[in-house]
């Protein structure tokens, strides 16, 4: 690996000093468990890391009423490990408990996993799904950005230069809200998603109020399928209703062929996955009805 | 079966080296450190095939911390000559340009030169400041192809077919005309690698005095030092190589890759040199199992007899020969009686890593043909699949396809194992599920070992022996000498020793370690016991023959005196026993091994679950059963991975699209079942405790079983390899599922 | 050369001080600079679990932590393991259950599965499975090391109700 220099900055705006310095290829540091990767095999340069992980607000994690703040370095096992948290977003669990393996979840961040922006990554879609919020702080001061905005490209996400993602907001669950995220790998850990596919929907008794979809590994960037949680909207729930809203999704997949998979497998993949995601959406929705 | 009563063998003590592993004590290659030790990086080629035009090192060699830089062109100036590195002859160019290319770059990963540094960093900087100037040429992937006029050419003016034989036994085309049903089928396997999980490393020390000494994890520490010693074109006097515990090696740890490029660089820096690949060069650059093309053809008439046989075999031998197609061709009817058969094998070359052994190698590629052909064939006459392999057993003056007669074997035994455990009659319980099996034969081969007992006077024994350790052998071999000597195995202290401290010992490989080095510590132990009766005699005046020695005590008359009292006497009977023996056995047990498998495959995706998984092998001899039932489990579970994920993803320029361990996919924990064993003992007469090579068998059949249950549970059958959902999808969609 | 960082962290309860390069990773830090060979690399990136270590009271694998990041530390690592003289009963179960084959996985899985159990003492055959498969074994396809550790969790608990 090429030298580089390390900070570890306690404050936000300490970081958002440091990753504006003119002239430096600078990188956030949380968990590491994408950028040490990248930089060892030369497919990512920094000659600054900045470790953001002793900054309070980004190890926040707080759930009240106006629903979960998640600071951007907080590993994923923190999340899983909080009971209330498991109650009440049984969808993002699904998603943080799948990322890696145990030492993986030990360190990997949410904001790891978007900011990275791989098209794969397994914790955008149900964030999608979930209409979560992105928090950013930078030199032009702080912003908000809805999840499906903050990817852009395959490794590039919607941060300008010196900006830092200081955490991600949920809104409370809704009564009869359910979600879920599954993804297809061939093994049953340790793998990177072939396709995922993340739900979320609201059930007023027997129709559909509301609903979000979005899909991993399909398209250059976590892919929101707006049009097919729409479609769900005033429908019964009930198999075909989820069998239109899957048979859209498949449609909106633009998938490569490549090691995990030929285009026309991963297409096949998000119908597949898309139903058995609202399906299990609607069994955790119905609970909390 | 054997019968005989014995008090060490087939106990389940801990091993000697227990306590180091568990604690972190033990030292493996990448653990060796030395005084001013250096760090080697290795430039490796980023084209498939290309010639080298130019390699400037200027750069390189500027970077502050570099100390040394060494290409091809350090090698000494030899003239080409055939040399034997352990597996037949091939040319020295050949060794050496594995080592660091010569001219051309065969594969990407290829390496081209090598750089020692400070520290495994600044050396890695300044690999990258080597300026090699390739002219690209282009590639080719498979054997097929490789076989066509019209492809590229690996070694200028040489064919990329290798070599090529044909076994023929009785009147195939006749056979043929006998049978009533005949099935024939095209199979293809990708390349997959033995996935060991400590990567290569080497450590060398060219000493001011011309010796050199190499630390490494090798499955052979002689094959190390010959090689390294030819490659160089030194003595091999002059080479010392200590053996480092070792993470795995499955046949991929006998090649010889960073020692004498660690040695070129120590010579020129005049310090230790260490070289550690990193898990991409691992795939990249060590030699993984071939790819293969097979053709299998099998007829037998309607009662169930097998009357012909025909292969084909084409194997990728990667960029230099050696494609371990000669095992695939021995090894693909072996289990069979089949009066009138042929098989036709080619080595072909490919613009890929250069091909060593792995597990078996090339009996699994063979296996999932034969096997999947037979399945189908005992589906087609409807009769019961063990059933027919049943009737069509190998046994005991069996006569393979390439000419040997099997001598008393365990083919059958290993059937009726399967055709009687409770696995084979459970209900499958559930939609989209299948239950397969298969059989698969791999040799055991003999090859030299020896071994060196000292008596210590408290009555314990020290063991030295050359194999290295790579799943508990110290103490296989140990238990055999304590069998012998009647003392507890916890008496007999084993070590493995470096080359100048042991007789010549032969890899740890070809299933042989317990057999023929536990054969040495056998006959050592009978030299202790020869011994230790002449000083008995001299205590008791009495003639050697009159003392005899039974269960660890020596009687003579009414006198006695166990092993340890004797041992107490030594002094001032003559001095120390060394007890020493070598061995070159010819007695070689070849090894069946037969699989019980259940899988559900998930219709809408094609992913396939291992629900239950059976392994039924005859070992001859369980010396240590929790040690065989380990062999038994890990190659099952090797097996599991090349049938179900593994596989090199080959992009059209050669590059290995998965080299690391999150892309490769080899089953983890939650893959998995447990894996149940079942073993057989079917003695081997030409070993004197029976026992025959356990650690290959296990691997051979599982692709076929797992293949034969897909197609159980969803009526497609499956004729590449791996069976990725990907691809089992695709065939239940060509299915018109 | 760029100043070497000085770092002070607490492995397996001993204060230790070190000097690393930032681009070296823990790995490398307790291997190569500490001498702590007991922690093995498998892949350096995270996919082995060879690496395993506790860190800040979690498992992780040491190849994607800096070396820089143990500043102020809680580190423990397989040569913790032991109790002074004695073996964890994890040690004693993976060797009279023959849960190991080359050994260079066992230090990883020996410290996750510790993790595992100091923080549940029952796992089922699932649970463990799934804790454990960030932790590559090619060895002994897992049957041996899942036992092992099923044996150690009952050890465990009878000495804790002793
Ligand atoms: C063995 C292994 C298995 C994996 N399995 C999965 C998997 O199953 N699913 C999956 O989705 N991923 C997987 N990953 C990838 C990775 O673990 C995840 O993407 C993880 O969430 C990344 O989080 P991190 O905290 O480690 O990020 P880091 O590596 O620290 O950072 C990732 C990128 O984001 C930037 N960054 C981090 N935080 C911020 C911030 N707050 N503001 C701005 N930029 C920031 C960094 O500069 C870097 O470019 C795996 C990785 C490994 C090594
Ligand atoms: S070496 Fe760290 S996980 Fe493999
Ligand atoms: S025992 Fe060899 S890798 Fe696990």
């Amino acid at each position: 690996m090429k030298w580089f220099d390390y900070e570890c900055p306690r404050t936000v705006e300490a970081a958002v000093g440091l990753l504006s310095a003119p002239g430096r290829k600078v990188r956030a540091l949380a968990g590491g468990t994408d950028l040490l990767v990248q930089l060892r095999a030369g497919r990512r340069e920094a000659d600054l890391v900045v470790d953001i992980k002793e900054i309070g607000e980004l190890n926040e994690l707080r759930l009240d009423s106006s629903g979960l703040t998640i600071g951007a370095a907080v590993p994923c096992y923190r999340i899983y490990n909080d009971p209330a948290i498991c109650r009440a977003y049984p969808g993002l669990i699904d998603a943080v408990s799948l990322i890696g393996g145990t030492q993986i979840q030990g360190r990997a961040s949410l904001g790891g996993n978007l900011a990275n922006a791989a098209p794969s990554a397994d914790a955008v879609p149900i964030l999608i799904a979930l209409g979560a919020q992105c928090l950013i702080a930078g030199p032009g001061g702080p912003r908000s950005l809805p999840v499906e905005d903050f990817c852009v490209a395959p490794g590039r996400n919607a941060l300008a230069p010196g900006e830092l993602l200081v955490s991600i907001h949920l809104a409370p669950p809704l009564p009869g809200s359910g979600a879920a995220y599954l993804r297809f790998i061939p093994r049953n850990e340790m793998d990177i998603a072939v396709v995922g596919a993340g739900a979320s929907v609201v059930l007023k008794g027997n129709v559909f109020a509301a609903a979000r979809i979005a899909l991993a590994s399909v398209a250059p960037v976590p892919l929101f399928v707006a049009d097919a949680g729409d479609s769900l909207i005033g429908k019964p729930v009930d198999e075909a209703s989820i069998n239109a809203a899957a048979e859209i999704a498949r449609a909106a997949a633009k998938p490569i062929t490549d090691m995990r998979g030929t285009a026309e497998y991963r297409r096949h993949l998000c119908g597949v996955m898309t139903r058995r995601a609202i399906a299990r959406a609607i069994a955790r929705g119905k609970e909390t009805n | 079966m054997s019968a005989k009563a014995y008090s060490v063998i087939g106990t389940r003590p801990i091993r000697h080296d227990g306590a180091d592993k568990v604690t972190g004590r033990a030292l493996y290659g990448a653990d060796f450190t030395a005084a001013g030790l250096l760090h080697g990086a290795i430039v490796r080629s980023p084209h498939a095939h290309a010639r080298i035009k130019s390699i400037d090192t200027t750069r390189a060699l500027a970077f502050p911390g570099v100390k040394a830089v060494v290409t091809s062109a350090d090698f000494p100036e030899t003239a080409e000559r055939m040399v034997d590195l352990g597996e037949g002859d091939t040319p020295l160019s050949y060794a050496r340009g594995n080592v660091l290319a010569i001219d051309k770059v065969l594969y990407r990963g290829h390496a081209v030169a090598a750089v020692a540094a400070a520290s495994p960093h600044v050396a890695e900087e300044a690999a990258a400041l080597i300026d090699v100037v390739y002219e690209r040429l282009p590639c080719v992937l498979t054997a097929p192809e490789a076989m066509l006029e019209s492809a590229p050419q690996l070694h200028d003016g040489k064919s990329n077919l290798a070599s090529q034989f044909q076994h023929v036994l009785g009147d195939a085309a006749k056979g043929f005309a006998e049978a009533d049903v005949v099935v024939e089928r095209e199979f293809n396997t990708a390349t997959v690698h033995q996935g060991y999980i400590e990567p290569h490393n080497a450590t060398a020390l060219w000493n001011n005095d011309g010796r050199v000494h190499v630390w490494c994890s090798t499955q052979g520490s002689f094959v190390v030092r010959d090689c390294t010693a030819l490659i160089l074109d030194i003595p091999v006097s002059r080479v010392k190589v200590t053996p480092m515990e070792i993470g795995g090696g499955f046949g991929g740890k006998i090649p010889v890759y960073l020692e004498p490029v660690a040695a070129l660089l120590s010579k020129k820096s005049g310090r230790p040199v260490k070289i550690v690949m990193t898990r991409k060069d691992c795939f990249e650059a060590t030699g993984p199992t071939p790819g293969s093309f097979m053709r299998v053809k099998i007829g037998a008439t309607k009662d169930g007899r097998i009357t012909a046989a025909q292969a084909y075999l084409a194997f990728e031998a990667g960029a230099y020969p050696g494609a371990m197609v000669g095992p695939a061709g021995m090894t693909v009817f072996a289990p069979y009686d089949i009066p009138n058969a042929v098989v036709d094998g080619f080595d072909v070359v490919v613009n890929k890593p250069s091909t060593a052994a792995y597990r078996a190698p090339g009996a699994p590629n063979a296996a999932f043909a034969t096997e999947s052909v037979i399945d189908e064939l005992a589906q087609k006459l409807g009769i019961d699949p063990i059933e027919f392999r049943l009737k069509n057993a190998a046994k005991e003056g069996t006569r393979r396809v390439d000419g040997p007669k099997f001598r008393r074997i365990g083919c059958v035994e290993v059937l009726e194992a399967m055709k009687n455990h409770p696995h084979y009659s459970a209900p499958l319980g559930g939609p989209n599920r299948g239950r397969g099996v298969a059989v698969g034969f791999w040799f055991n081969v003999g090859l030299q070992s020896s071994a060196t007992l000292n008596v210590n006077a408290d009555g314990t024994v020290n063991l030295v022996e050359g194999s290295t350790d790579i799943g508990g052998t110290r103490t296989s071999i140990a238990m055999q000498a304590a069998e012998v000597l009647g003392i507890p195995v916890a008496d007999v202290n084993p070590s493995v020793a470096d080359t100048d401290s042991v007789g010549f010992t032969a890899v740890t490989g070809g299933s042989r370690t317990t057999f023929a080095t536990g054969w040495a510590a056998y006959e050592a132990a009978q030299d202790v016991v020869r011994q230790m009766k002449q000083r008995a005699a001299k205590l008791w005046e009495v003639e050697a023959a009159a003392v005899s020695f039974d269960s660890g005590v020596f009687t003579s008359g009414g006198r006695k005196l166990t092993f340890k009292e004797l041992a107490d006497q030594l002094p001032a009977t003559g001095g120390p026993v060394v007890g020493s023996a070598t061995v070159n056995p010819r007695g070689v047990g070849g090894s069946f091994a037969g699989n019980i498998v259940d899988v559900e495959v998930d219709p809408e995706t094609g992913k396939t679950t291992i629900l239950r998984f059976t392994a039924v092998q005859d070992v001859g001899k369980a010396i240590h059963p929790s040690y065989v039932e380990g062999q038994m489990q890990g190659g099952s579970v090797q097996g599991i991975g090349w049938a179900l994920n593994e596989e090199y993803f080959m992009g059209a320029d050669g590059t290995m699209m998965n080299s690391s361990f999150l892309d490769y996919r080899m089953p983890t924990a939650l893959d998995l079942p447990m894996i149940d064993t079942c073993i057989v003992e079917v003695a081997n007469p030409g070993h004197p405790f029976g026992v025959r090579g356990v650690g290959e068998a296990n691997i051979v059949p599982p692709t076929p079983a797992i293949a034969n249950a897909i197609e159980r549970a969803t009526g497609v059958r499956m004729t590449r390899l791996p069976m990725s959902p990907p691809t089992v999808m695709e065939a239940l969609w060509s299915a018109g599922n | 050369m760029p100043a070497q960082t000085h770092v002070t962290a607490t492995i397996n309860g001993e204060p230790v001080q070190f000097l690393c390069e930032p681009r070296q990773s823990l790995l490398e830090c307790l291997r190569d600079i500490l001498g702590m060979t007991g922690t093995k690399e498998g892949c350096n990136d995270g996919n082995c679990g060879s690496c395993t270590i506790v860190f800040d009271g979690r498992i992780v694998t040491s190849c994607l932590v800096l070396g820089v990041e143990a500043r102020g530390k809680e580190i423990s690592t397989i040569e913790g393991i032991a109790r002074g003289n004695r073996l964890h009963p994890l040690q004693q179960a993976f060797l009279e259950n023959a849960a190991l084959q080359c050994g260079i996985c066992t230090p990883g899985f020996i410290v996750a599965a510790k993790a595992l159990l100091d923080q549940e003492p029952e796992p089922d055959e699932e649970r463990i499975r799934f804790w454990l498969a960030n932790n590559l074994c090619r060895c002994t396809g897992y049957d041996k090391i899942v036992r092992a550790v099923e044996q150690a969790a009952a050890v465990c608990k009878q000495e804790a109700a002793r």
